[in-house]
């Protein structure tokens, strides 16, 4: 909301600047978000009068202007069409910081000579005082102000940015900014006073109110003006409305919106000769009912908005926008002047059904008080009696079935210690609570008060709304800072926390880098992920109002985002490239929130190590992968045995997943050729996702095992097997043999050396017993045994 | 006799002086001082010898051992000093020909997000001063997102946090789901299934249906904070936030506190910290201020402890939440917030 500062002024007594006062509404809750000062370049520029106006010798459209300044008497060329002798106008002596009227920058005025005669300073239009962008003339200012005025004085002002927020609709006015700077500052405050004469039989001879549903209108009132003449309306008036960013439009309507910026209070004029049967009916909508609002638009009305109707038809809808069809126009003599109270939850709906949010709106919505009502309209009222209306009718109409009773609140410093933690006394208190318009009521020497909120205060109702108002005034700055003094509460933490994070620490350990993407996402790219191109088979979770179709669903896997990640880092394909996110995926489940798993996934390719000048190394392959996904498994305690995989994104020779539960846990595979292709990813892609959450069960405890004091035995075994005959079989075999106390896989082989059909399989076995030294023959024995039992199962055979 | 230990001797010293190398040295101590040497056999044959013989034999023999044993010893250590010399030598030999200001072999480096650090730097703040790290769904229910914090429907404070909803529609024609537009859904949760005393954090990912620009995404990290017991006041909220401040932002930043509204608190408090910038004095990144914005906070509103279960008059509670991805951004300079969630290493790898 933008404030004049001078604005402010007319209603309370300002010693501070605005820059103090900023400051003190910022740290009362009433945030200044900036402050434009007008004028603040206008040294030096003051009012002068035209005392002789010349022509200029050498071109037709110039002229030479002589203004007495008070002091001294300065010409200058003028080419402004509306210079007269008497005229008061904006003189800038050579030095001046203005705008230049065409190019619309800021520049220093020179002396300079036009068409061969000097300008000694010049006579400014107001885009170039920066006031508007007017610039057909020069500013021409009111007969009465004194030669020699300074600028700043007269027409100088601090422009705030004030954000209110959206408890305290009575600071969205003048008047309420006013109340809090009183409060702040302990200076005076002066409310217009609304006084008019009334003529002729009672407002209740001409019109009659009914209000039909009184929850969401809980008072209506209105006054009647007549003899009204709309015209322009006076500078002061269009001055205010501007200073806030409104466009001045007629006496009328500007003196609504005037009041309204004033008091807070949206008011509404209608023609009263187009109010059909002089009577007007506060109601519901009809279904299908249609109205005409003041902007031209039709709009389609339903039965849960609220409309001011006349007997026939609706003119307007409440506390939004007026109706075309009573609409104050040149020819309107009478005004009803509508100032009524609605629901702010109703409004909150209509407005934005309608989608009309009108500054009348963004009031109602956020509750002003049903008492602003008599106010602003007895203000309005008089103001258009001025400027406008000839006779105001005997009365006001006020129709105010919601009437509710303000009640007392009950507080004692111990309350208010135990929120705000110190210790204010009954008179700190009370004294606060009184600058900012409660009725306090506290009996001598009682540590508790009653505090009733003044009238605009809609949004204090429990007693911890009374303690902000006091820790706010008095400031929070006075509150101590302690530390929690209370014993740090029983903790359960999440065991997924601890597991993501050390996740995360080996992944870069392994030289990945972490990549955060966006959670939403869209059919086009999740189809890339199939080599086929076919949609996913169920859908992922939808979001019923997208901002984009890009970001339509949740995304069902990491794969995609990181995929795009590779193809968009094709620079890095040389050196090598390994990328890894690590979040949630979201797994829809009708009718209930989604399942949200965190993921991991983490993408290769390239080299293993970037080049170097001493050569460069291999290209990244299938081993790599699954030899990260095994360190990291084996570092967070989990023995995972992997097994064939059918994952349609991945190579179908080149796949193999972890299985627990029935579920698949861990995946690691080379990506299918075509889903490379698909993300246009020019080189061989390794892949692998583990479910973090499904993993937690299988982390084994660490224990302790003795270092073996007694030497092991080493042997190797190179065996002969089918080609069909898999590493972890044999290894399975083996480990069944406890004094093996492990097995490392040294050479595979298949080729001339082997049988067709064939490939051997070397092995290191090392045995190992805690309490003695084995013996050759131990050994050897043991060896038989696992050999025997090889053939017998695998029909493995020792390599000649 | 003592002729022949005489000769033994001189042998023994002419020989040792041209060996220079370790294992010479060794043939030459098998020689004169192993078991099967002549002066052993010698030393151990006095025995035989007449006793004026074994006085003057035996005190020459031991005599020519201990000088023979010293010498070794001496003549060792000198050879090993001399061969550590040469090898040394020939490396700076070798190096000297190199360069080694040539760049080593390069390791794969990995790397953090710069938001996921941010967050396990706060973290872990909040951790030693005793706060549990509470992880919650991003999608929620309207109830935990908005009705529980006193956000009912038409509040206007809810068209501050234009809403993703699921496009889900229960029987009574309403969208119950939606995209957490805070992390406060998960204090509300928190009051609602756990039992004071309760001290949380809250990190996770929001949602806020924007149109997107350098400083406002659809999605964007947040974390909240929430304490719970008997006796906590506003004074604990403002020691809590200053802590915090202090040790992530160092001893030197002001902290300042204003009030400030949120429905699901009251007291409302909005924490900021003096501009790194400026030092306070105002420039363009705070807005000329002097202060940047960190979050916002408050004694949680009795309403919301109530419908949680919890009995306000028992306990207090105050709660906290602030953004986290424009502590980086500030940190380091970043301008554009979609640079966090692209791909781009050039952004990446300098963190």
């Amino acid at each position: 909301m933008k404030v004049s500062f001078n604005w402010l002024k007319q209603y309370v007594d300002v010693k501070l600047s605005a820059a103090e006062i900023a400051g003190r509404l910022t740290m009362a809750g009433i945030e200044v978000k900036s402050s434009q000062v007008i004028g603040a370049d206008w040294a030096g520029i003051i009012v002068g009068q035209i005392t002789a106006v010349n022509p200029h010798p050498n071109a037709d459209r110039l002229t030479l202007v002589t203004l007495e300044l008070g002091d001294r008497q300065e010409t200058v060329v003028c080419g402004a069409p509306n210079v007269a002798v008497g005229a008061k106008v904006v003189y800038a002596p050579v030095g001046s910081k203005l705008i230049d009227g065409h190019t619309g920058e800021s520049a220093i005025l020179k002396p300079a000579k036009i068409r061969g005669v000097a300008s000694n300073g010049m006579a400014c239009s107001e885009k170039e005082l920066g006031i508007s962008e007017s610039h057909e003339g020069i500013l021409l200012l009111p007969s009465d102000i004194a030669i020699g005025t300074s600028l700043t004085e007269l027409l100088g002002d601090v422009i705030f940015s004030i954000e209110v927020t959206p408890n305290r609709p009575d600071c969205l006015s003048m008047i309420g900014l006013a109340r809090e700077i009183a409060a702040l500052t302990g200076e005076s405050l002066y409310l217009p006073e609304a006084k008019y004469a009334e003529s002729g039989t009672s407002i209740k001879d001409h019109v009659t109110v009914e209000i039909d549903d009184p929850d969401l209108c809980p008072r209506y009132c209105a006054s009647l003006i007549t003899g009204i003449k709309i015209a322009e309306s006076p500078e002061w008036l269009k001055e205010r409305l501007v200073s806030y960013g409104m466009r001045p439009i007629n006496n009328i309507v500007d003196i609504t919106n005037f009041v309204m910026l004033e008091y807070g209070q949206p008011l509404h004029s209608f023609d009263y000769e187009k109010i059909e049967g002089k009577g007007i009916i506060v109601r519901r909508a009809k279904s299908g009912e249609k109205i005409t609002s003041l902007d031209g638009i039709e709009r389609a009305l339903s039965r849960d908005m609220l409309v001011i109707a006349d007997k026939e038809r609706a003119v307007a809808v409440a506390g939004i926008m007026g109706g075309a069809n009573s609409e104050v126009s040149e020819n309107t003599s009478s005004i009803l002047l509508e100032s009524a109270s609605f629901k702010p939850a109703s409004i909150h709906h209509t407005g934005h059904a309608l989608g009309m949010p009108s500054e009348a709106c963004v009031r109602f919505e956020r509750g002003i008080s049903v008492e602003l009502t008599i106010p602003a309209l007895k203000r309005a009222t008089q103001l258009i009696a001025e400027l406008g209306g000839e006779h105001v009718a005997k009365g006001i109409i006020d129709v105010y079935p919601g009437k509710l009773e303000r009640k007392s609140i009950k507080l004692s410093t111990a309350d208010v210690k135990r929120v705000v933690g110190l210790e204010y006394s009954i008179e700190q208190i009370t004294s606060s609570l009184t600058a900012v318009g409660f009725e306090c009521q506290a009996d001598k020497g009682s540590s508790s008060v009653s505090a009733k909120a003044p009238y605009w205060r809609t949004d204090i109702n429990i007693p911890v709304d009374v303690i902000e108002e006091v820790a706010r005034i008095i400031g929070y700055e006075q509150i101590p800072t302690t530390l929690l003094a209370q014993p740090i509460p029983k903790q359960n933490p999440f065991l997924i926390t601890a597991l993501k994070r050390r996740v995360r620490n080996i992944m870069v350990g392994y030289g990945f880098q972490e990549l955060v993407s966006f959670s939403l996402t869209n059919l086009e790219i999740l189809t890339k992920l199939s080599p086929g191109s076919r949609k996913p088979e169920s859908l992922p979770v939808h979001i019923a109002n997208p901002a984009s179709s890009e970001q339509e669903y949740l995304r069902p896997t990491l794969r995609a985002d990181l995929l795009s990640a590779l193809s968009s880092n094709k620079a890095y394909i040389e050196e090598g490239l390994r990328l890894f996110e690590l979040g949630k995926v979201y797994l829809a489940k009708e009718g209930n929130l989604p399942d949200e798993p965190e993921m991991l996934c983490g993408v290769l390719y390239g080299r293993r190590l970037e080049g170097w000048w001493q050569g460069g190394s291999e290209s990244m392959d299938f081993f790599d992968a699954k030899g990260m996904v095994e360190g990291l498994l084996e570092q967070i305690g989990i023995t995972a045995k992997f097994e064939k995989s059918d994952d349609e994104s991945l190579h179908p020779a080149n796949q193999s997943v972890v299985i627990a539960g029935g579920k698949r846990i861990v995946l690691v595979g080379e990506l299918h050729p075509s889903v490379s292709e698909h993300f246009e990813i020019p080189s061989r892609v390794y892949l692998f996702e583990i479910d973090l959450p499904s993993l937690l069960p299988l982390i084994k405890q660490k224990t302790y095992h003795t270092i073996p004091k007694f030497p092991a035995t080493i042997r190797d075994i190179a065996l002969v097997v089918d080609i069909g005959v898999n590493y972890q079989q044999v290894l399975d075999i083996i480990r069944t043999f406890s004094l093996v106390t492990d097995v490392a896989l040294f050479d595979v082989y298949a080729g001339e050396q082997v049988p067709a059909g064939k490939k051997s399989l070397a092995y290191r076995l090392i045995f190992q017993t805690p309490d003695r030294t084995l013996t050759d023959q131990q050994v050897n024995g043991v060896q038989q045994a696992i050999l025997k039992k090889l053939k017998s199962e695998l029909g493995a055979s020792l390599r000649g | 006799m003592l002729q022949r230990l005489d000769e033994l001797k001189q042998n023994a010293f002419r020989e040792l002086e041209v060996i220079n190398d370790l294992s010479n040295l060794e043939s030459w101590r098998v020689r004169y001082l192993g078991r099967k040497s002549e002066l052993t056999n010698i030393l151990r044959g006095l025995a035989e010898l007449s006793l004026e013989e074994r006085k003057s034999a035996g005190a020459l023999a031991n005599h020519i051992k201990n000088e023979l044993d010293s010498l070794l010893n001496q003549k060792t250590e000198s050879l090993k000093a001399e061969f550590q010399k040469q090898v040394l030598r020939s490396d700076e030999s070798l190096a000297a020909r190199g360069d080694i200001t040539l760049p080593g072999r390069p390791i794969p480096m990995g790397r953090l997000h710069p938001i996921t650090e941010t967050l396990h730097e706060i973290c872990d703040i909040f951790v030693s001063l005793g706060f549990q790290i509470m992880e919650s769904n991003d999608a929620e229910l309207d109830y935990y997102n908005f009705e529980a914090l006193n956000i009912p429907e038409e509040h206007p404070a809810r068209d501050d946090m234009s809403t993703f909803w699921l496009d889900y529609e229960d029987e009574r024609g309403k969208r119950p789901m939606l995209l957490r537009t805070h992390t406060t859904s998960v204090s509300a949760r928190c009051v609602a299934t756990m039992k004071p005393p309760i001290r949380v954090i809250e990190p996770g990912r929001v949602y806020r249906y924007e149109a997107t620009d350098a400083t406002h995404l659809t999605m964007f990290h947040q974390l909240d904070g929430l304490a719970v017991d008997k006796g906590i006041t506003m004074a604990d909220l403002k020691g809590t936030f200053y802590e915090f401040a202090r040790r992530f932002y160092g001893d030197g930043r002001r902290v300042r506190f204003r009030p400030d509204y949120f429905p699901f608190v009251e007291p409302g408090v909005e924490v900021a910290v003096e501009c790194a910038l400026c030092k306070g004095s105002g420039c363009r990144l705070c807005g000329n201020s002097g202060w940047i914005e960190i979050g916002g906070a408050g004694m949680t509103h009795p309403k919301v402890l109530e419908r949680g279960g919890i009995d306000p008059n028992e306990y207090t509670s105050f709660a906290f939440g602030f953004g986290i991805d424009r502590i980086p951004m500030l940190r380091y300079g970043i301008n554009d917030m979609r640079l966090f969630f692209g791909s781009d290493l050039r952004f990446l790898r300098q963190f």
